[in-house]
């Protein structure tokens, strides 16, 4: 029967299509991956290039979105600053769920007293606010990119680990880990192979949701002048850089605010669909 | 010849926040290879952890474990990696004993990549072999267990629990999670691989139809203690702990005007938290006395036929004792 | 004397779809229940007994569940063709269900007393005082002390619990239980005793009872009239008598064989080989045919009829056309064997 024969995978694209939203958020998601990947090739300038004779400029076939104060073309700015926000929400999330993944393993397998001792320092952290955190950061490293996906990276790894080690909880007890003891499996074999396979599934989708909150955490640091450096595009800097200028040239705020927008949402109907899809409880 | 498998006053205890709860406690049998000891009893009697103490699923809080002669509580992790090649579980629920991101094929071979003994090829030659064994179609090589009945899952848990050939297999309750008709196919199967591979069983279960089919020696556990112990058809004919006897009433006969008069107990079961000295019926047997509530002693009431219980002669009129071989 | 029929179902067909497939679920059951008589519905896991009980009770899942074809006369009137509100009315008062697992029936957060106080109120005009007062009356007719009313469901062990959910069934008084293995996940002695309150307290009451198991041996101890279910079908149907001392269905043979007997020793079981048939995708003729050992070449391409071999005693079985009456089979080998 051709429904048995399908993976996994393939059970899970298959319901992730019948889901109109998230298929509309997938498709924006890879517009904007593909963006940010061919910025180079698709931005007509460089996004430092200035032009002071053209500040303010409106929209015209050289600059199709017009300039901003420097005479820096918006569109390229725009493309660009794909680049740099994905890199810090994706970024972000990739080491924030990588520390979170180890230490929550670690702490949801083992037990005990490394349990309490790990997940209290968990607890420590999240009492941080992460702006303190970056400020923190900023003020010994100095204020960067990969210093800001630094800061928030260990603000989101108390949640993601916290989630990881629900999961593995629930998932040490099953009685396959026993049998894999039985089978004389040794621990981080059983980790490896047994535990965090099956534990993943809810991550996944925690952290799909999480790259659109990054991002605009992302966009916050660069707002206040610890993220992205000027001259560098990126669209929460935008956003700073136009916040004065709003009255006048409200465009300034508005581009950069779309993107965000739209590139969070999709992210999120994505995540919710790939939630749903990944639910076997859907499954008749 | 000395027997394969020897468990002397075996206790486990586990802390909890309202005390010590005594899950198994003093239990002691002896089986010869070939055999098949059933432990019966009813939820929280302590069977399954019986089962995994033996196997070092968990850690013995006293007693000792001898397997072949030597003794084994206490292994090193060499030879607990060497036991485990001789001593193997089959679980109850064939739903969460099997990694659902694993086929079968996977979840088979897994012990014999572990054992680092057999060559990529040889581990393929096996696998298929013993997917034979247990009558798993090779088209079943790529599927997962999602896809599968309950009574084929069981199998792949059989065919792992074979992989690194045993001799000996603690079957916990597996037949009790399947359809009747499956069930029977089960049970069939693990009687010839006993028979082909002279395999020893401890078989758990909470079903006394079963377990009679399957087993030589029957233990029967009530809350953490052993009250009851005979080969199989004594037990059945001459059934002598009150226990036992309201166990056995309680079981629906699959005959029309076959029903047994249904002994009472009184009462709940108590909990094996801190549990008083003495036996632990007593707060639901009918015929309790002052003397219950001393620590009993499993005595040798008939040849080969051990009870828990002070009063076993009285209630049973028997007069005296009667000495068998051990 | 024969009492009044209360429920009948007739000619039962129900399907689930969902994106993929149609799960024929029951195809063509039909039932007869009389006032306070106790009918086992036998069959092993995916035979359509709960799907069965659940129409009765019109609680299908939706979208998925459909009833494409049949009739369930209850007290004069067809169940399928009332509304939600007159269903709503009937549930819980007239037809009341209790399940298998006691845990997830019963509200853990409210008290254990004030849950059968507000399946009372739900269905009778009374006071709260007074439902109270019958709630614990209920809480004594099932052997809880009434003292235990304020306690959560937490504090009882399993087989109180489930004796809660007895009361709350019977606290108004149901013309017809439906029971969907009220004693499967219960240990043995407090399945004893839980299964002798509900014989009591039914013949007490005159309330009918479906009891859906899949064990023989509490169909034997329990129940006055037996339906051995199959794939969706009632492939056999009478009284417990005619079922356990004259087995017909090569499927309820089967099912005796397969038991380990307490009192005989068998030297091997004999099981039924194969499976159940995928309900999406069911065989043309009869559904027990691959696994028959008596299958004939009749039985690949038609679908038995329903044949009465003695008075009550039906199966579904071209075998039966031959009125063997006779305990099993020995001596009616088949002509033609297939498969």
């Amino acid at each position: 029967m051709k429904s048995k024969k399908r993976s996994r995978l393939g059970e899970t694209w298959h319901r992730l299509k019948k889901n109109k939203a998230a298929v509309i958020g997938l498709v924006v998601v890879i517009i904007v991956l593909l963006v940010a990947i061919f910025a180079p090739l698709l931005a007509p300038y460089p996004y430092d290039q200035q032009d002071l004779s053209n500040v303010y400029a409106k929209p015209s076939r050289e600059h199709l979105l017009g300039t901003d104060k420097f005479g820096r073309d918006n569109l390229s700015r725009l493309i660009w600053g794909s680049r740099n926000s994905l890199i810090m929400g994706l970024g972000c999330v990739a080491l924030g769920t990588l520390f979170g993944i180890t230490v929550g393993s670690i702490a949801g397998y083992f037990g005990g007293r490394v349990d309490i001792v790990i997940m209290r320092i968990m607890d420590v952290f999240s009492c941080v606010p992460m702006l303190l955190m970056c400020v923190v950061i900023a003020a010994i490293l100095g204020p960067s990119i990969q210093n800001a996906i630094l800061a928030i990276a260990i603000s989101t790894t108390p949640s993601c680990a916290r989630l990881i080690r629900a999961n593995i909880l629930t998932v040490r007890d099953k009685e396959f880990v026993e049998a894999a003891k039985a089978i004389d499996a040794k621990s981080p074999h059983i980790i490896l192979r047994h535990i965090l396979p099956n534990a993943i599934a809810p991550t996944i989708v925690a952290t799909t949701m999480n790259i659109g909150n990054s991002i605009i955490s992302g966009a916050t640091l660069s707002f206040i002048g610890l993220g992205a450096q000027p001259p560098l595009a990126e669209w929460g800097a935008m956003l700073s850089e136009g916040r004065n200028y709003m009255r006048q040239h409200m465009e300034l705020v508005l581009y950069p605010g779309i993107c965000i927008m739209i590139t969070v949402l999709a992210f999120n109907l994505l995540g919710d669909g790939l939630r749903d899809a990944l639910d076997p409880r859907l499954k008749n | 010849m000395a027997p394969l498998l020897e468990v002397q006053h075996l206790k486990k205890y586990f802390k909890t926040n309202r005390g010590m709860l005594h899950a198994v406690d003093d239990v002691s049998f002896t089986l010869d290879a070939g055999k098949t000891l059933g432990v019966v009893g009813e939820s929280g009697c302590g069977k399954s952890t019986l089962g995994r103490t033996i196997l070092h699923l968990t850690d013995a809080t006293d007693g000792k474990i001898l397997f072949e002669g030597r003794d084994i509580t206490y292994p090193t992790r060499r030879e607990l990696s060497q036991l485990r090649q001789n001593m193997q579980i089959i679980f109850q629920d064939p739903y969460s004993s099997l990694n659902p991101r694993m086929s079968v094929s996977e979840t088979i071979m897994e012990p014999l990549k572990l054992s680092k003994k057999y060559s990529k090829a040889e581990i393929i030659e096996r696998t298929k072999e013993l997917m034979a064994t247990v009558g798993l179609a090779e088209r079943f090589w790529n599927t997962y267990p999602h896809e599968l009945d309950g009574g084929r899952r069981q199998r792949i848990g059989i065919a792992r629990a074979l992989a690194l050939g045993p001799k000996f297999i603690v079957c916990d309750e597996p037949v009790s999670a399947l359809d009747v008709s499956i069930q029977a196919q089960i049970l069939n199967l693990m009687l010839d691989l006993q028979e082909e591979r002279n395999l020893t069983y401890i078989f758990i279960t909470h079903d006394l139809s079963v377990v009679k089919y399957i087993s030589d020696e029957i233990m029967v556990m009530y809350l953490g203690q052993v009250v009851e112990k005979a080969p199989s058809h004594e037990l059945f004919r001459n059934t002598l702990h009150p226990y036992s006897k309201a166990l056995l009433s309680a079981i629906p006969i699959p005959k029309v005007d076959a029903q047994r008069e249904l002994i009472p107990m009184k009462g709940e079961v108590t909990s094996p938290i801190n549990p008083r000295p003495g036996c632990r019926f007593t707060a639901r047997c009918p015929y309790v006395e002052e003397k219950c509530h001393e620590p009993q002693v499993l005595e040798e009431i008939m040849p080969n036929h051990f009870v828990s219980c002070c009063r076993c002669r009285e209630i049973n009129e028997i007069s005296e004792t009667v000495k068998g071989r051990n | 004397m024969e009492s009044n029929v209360l429920l009948e179902v007739k000619d039962l067909k129900v399907e689930y779809h969902t994106d993929e497939t149609v799960v024929h679920a029951v195809n063509g059951v039909s039932l007869t229940l009389r006032e306070g008589e106790t009918l086992g519905l036998v069959g092993e896991t995916g035979a359509g007994k709960t799907t069965i009980a659940r129409t009765i009770l019109g609680i299908l899942p939706k979208p998925q569940g459909h009833v494409t074809q049949g009739e369930i006369i209850f007290e004069g009137r067809n169940l399928l063709e009332l509304s939600e509100k007159e269903m709503r009315k009937i549930r819980g008062g007239k037809i009341a269900m209790i399940f298998q697992d006691p845990m997830t029936a019963l509200n853990p957060i409210e008290r254990v007393g004030d849950q059968i106080t507000e399946a009372i109120r739900l269905h009778n005009k009374i006071s709260h005082a007074e439902a109270v007062l019958r709630s614990m009356d209920m809480l004594e007719m099932v052997g809880i002390p009434k003292e235990r009313y304020p306690e959560f469901p937490h504090q009882f062990s399993g087989g109180m619990k489930q004796r809660v959910v007895i009361a709350m069934a019977l606290a108004c008084n149901p013309k017809l239980l439906l029971a969907d293995e009220p004693t499967t996940a219960l240990d043995v002695t407090i399945q004893a005793q839980v299964l002798a309150l509900m014989r009591d307290l039914t013949k007490r009451l005159g309330t009918s009872v479906i009891l859906i198991t899949h064990d023989l041996g509490v169909v034997a101890s329990t129940c006055q009239s037996v339906a051995v279910a199959y794939a969706g079908e009632i492939v056999e149907y009478g009284t417990v008598y005619h079922i356990f001392n004259n087995p017909l269905h090569p499927y309820t043979k089967g099912l005796f064989d397969s038991l380990p007997d307490l009192d005989v020793s068998k030297k091997r079981l004999k099981p039924i080989r194969g499976m159940m048939p995928d309900p999406t995708n069911l065989p043309e003729g009869c559904t027990f045919c691959e696994r028959c050992d008596y299958a004939m070449e009749i039985c690949a391409r038609k679908k038995p009829a329903v044949y009465e071999p003695e008075q009550g005693h039906t199966v579904r079985c071209f075998l039966a056309e031959r009125r063997v009456t006779d305990g099993a089979f020995a001596g009616s080998a088949a002509s033609e064997k297939v498969l």
